[in-house]
């Protein structure tokens, strides 16, 4: 017994068992997805999470244990955000071409993110410093972060919010332009990198690659516009 | 694979560095995400030996959001008592973002392409 008290209290201090178990439970989540033909609802993030939440709490570990190890991939964010400029690159002739939807969508899109959140949840009665921390939901995370601080929200609660919305845009987007029957995947890509920032955009790539362009371009330039205009939407709708 | 990531984090590096340096409001992954299209521009040739890492990268993009995800998991007691409520803003929000960033995706598009024909 000793052995194992041993073993576990060395586990526990390095960061090796929390990365293996992260990228083993992807593994797992992505075999699934794809025996699943990526069905929205078999998301990896989703499933990723399923495998690994259970293992934290039956061996009672910390998150902050398990960020020791995972902190490694949650890094490799920043790298694979300037990865999509080979997307961008490739379809360069296409997005040339598409310059005006791009932006007038964008502006839309961003807006509407934005204070359909901030209304909606005036609508429910919810507090200034919750709807504070909601406005940013939209955005790549560690920008939501920021303006929610900015703005005088609670970070921590929009970390929650930021990653929810992610999965949700995920979840949704394929049944919603199956549905709608648009089969651009421009324009696809584009309100799901909008609207579910990166884990909208790993959906894309999932499905299409110019969808995962598209979603990378509305991702990139929604941090920009998000960081302007949430201050102004905030001063005049709050 | 290593030069590609040697790049990667160069750009990452140099965005964040000038981001923090002019005081810029901007993420600095998105200004390193511009100045490698910029080098790209340069070099073109250089997109074929970017690409295995790339999307290798790309392809699993997902699996990058997995430790924020389990963060989530052990701080849902920050949405308290109004759980309920905020799913209900996040979904509908998010449906509403996607509905009016792909409706005017395509309308322009009609209309700008429409003009160019």
């Amino acid at each position: 017994m000793t052995g194992v008290a041993n073993l576990w209290s060395y586990l526990s201090t390095t960061p090796l068992l929390w990365l293996t178990a992260t990228i083993l439970a992807y593994l797992a989540a992505d075999a699934i997805a794809r025996r699943l033909h990526n069905h929205p609802l078999a998301n990896p993030v989703i499933l990723s999470v399923l495998i690994i939440a259970p293992v934290l709490w039956l061996t009672k570990t910390e998150y902050a244990t398990y960020f020791e190890g995972a902190q490694f991939i949650h890094f490799l964010l920043g790298p694979a955000t300037i990865a999509l400029a080979l997307p961008l690159w490739d379809n360069r002739e296409t997005i040339g071409t598409s310059v005006a939807p791009i932006l007038l969508a964008l502006v839309a899109g961003s807006v509407t993110a934005a204070g359909s959140a901030i209304l909606l949840a005036q609508a429910f009665g919810l507090s200034t410093e919750v709807i504070l921390s909601l406005a940013p939901k939209s955005t790549t995370a560690p920008v939501a972060l920021g303006i929610s601080e900015a703005v005088g929200g609670l970070p921590a609660l929009t970390a929650v919010l930021v990653i929810l919305t992610g999965i949700i845009g995920a979840v949704i987007v394929t049944p919603l332009m199956t549905v709608l029957r648009i089969k651009d995947w421009r324009a696809r890509g584009f309100s799901v990198g909008l609207a579910s920032h990166g884990i909208g955009t790993a959906r894309a790539f999932q499905v299409n690659p110019t969808a995962g362009a598209y979603a990378g371009i509305a991702m990139a330039l929604n941090a920009l516009l998000t960081s302007m205009i949430v201050p102004v939407l905030v001063r005049w709708l709050i | 694979m290593l030069p590609t990531l040697g790049l990667l984090l160069a750009c990452q590096l140099i965005g964040e560095v000038t981001v923090r340096g002019l005081g810029l409001s901007i993420p600095g992954p998105v200004l390193g995400l511009a100045l490698l299209i910029a080098i790209l521009r340069i070099r073109p040739a250089l997109a074929k030996d970017l690409r295995p890492t790339i999307t290798v990268i790309l392809a699993n993009l997902s699996l990058l959001f997995v430790p924020a995800g389990v963060g989530v998991i052990g701080n849902l007691d920050v949405l308290s008592e109004d759980w309920f409520a905020l799913l209900v803003v996040l979904v509908l929000s998010t449906l509403l973002a996607m509905l009016a960033s792909v409706g005017t995706f395509l309308a322009v598009r009609r209309l700008t392409e429409g003009r160019a024909r």
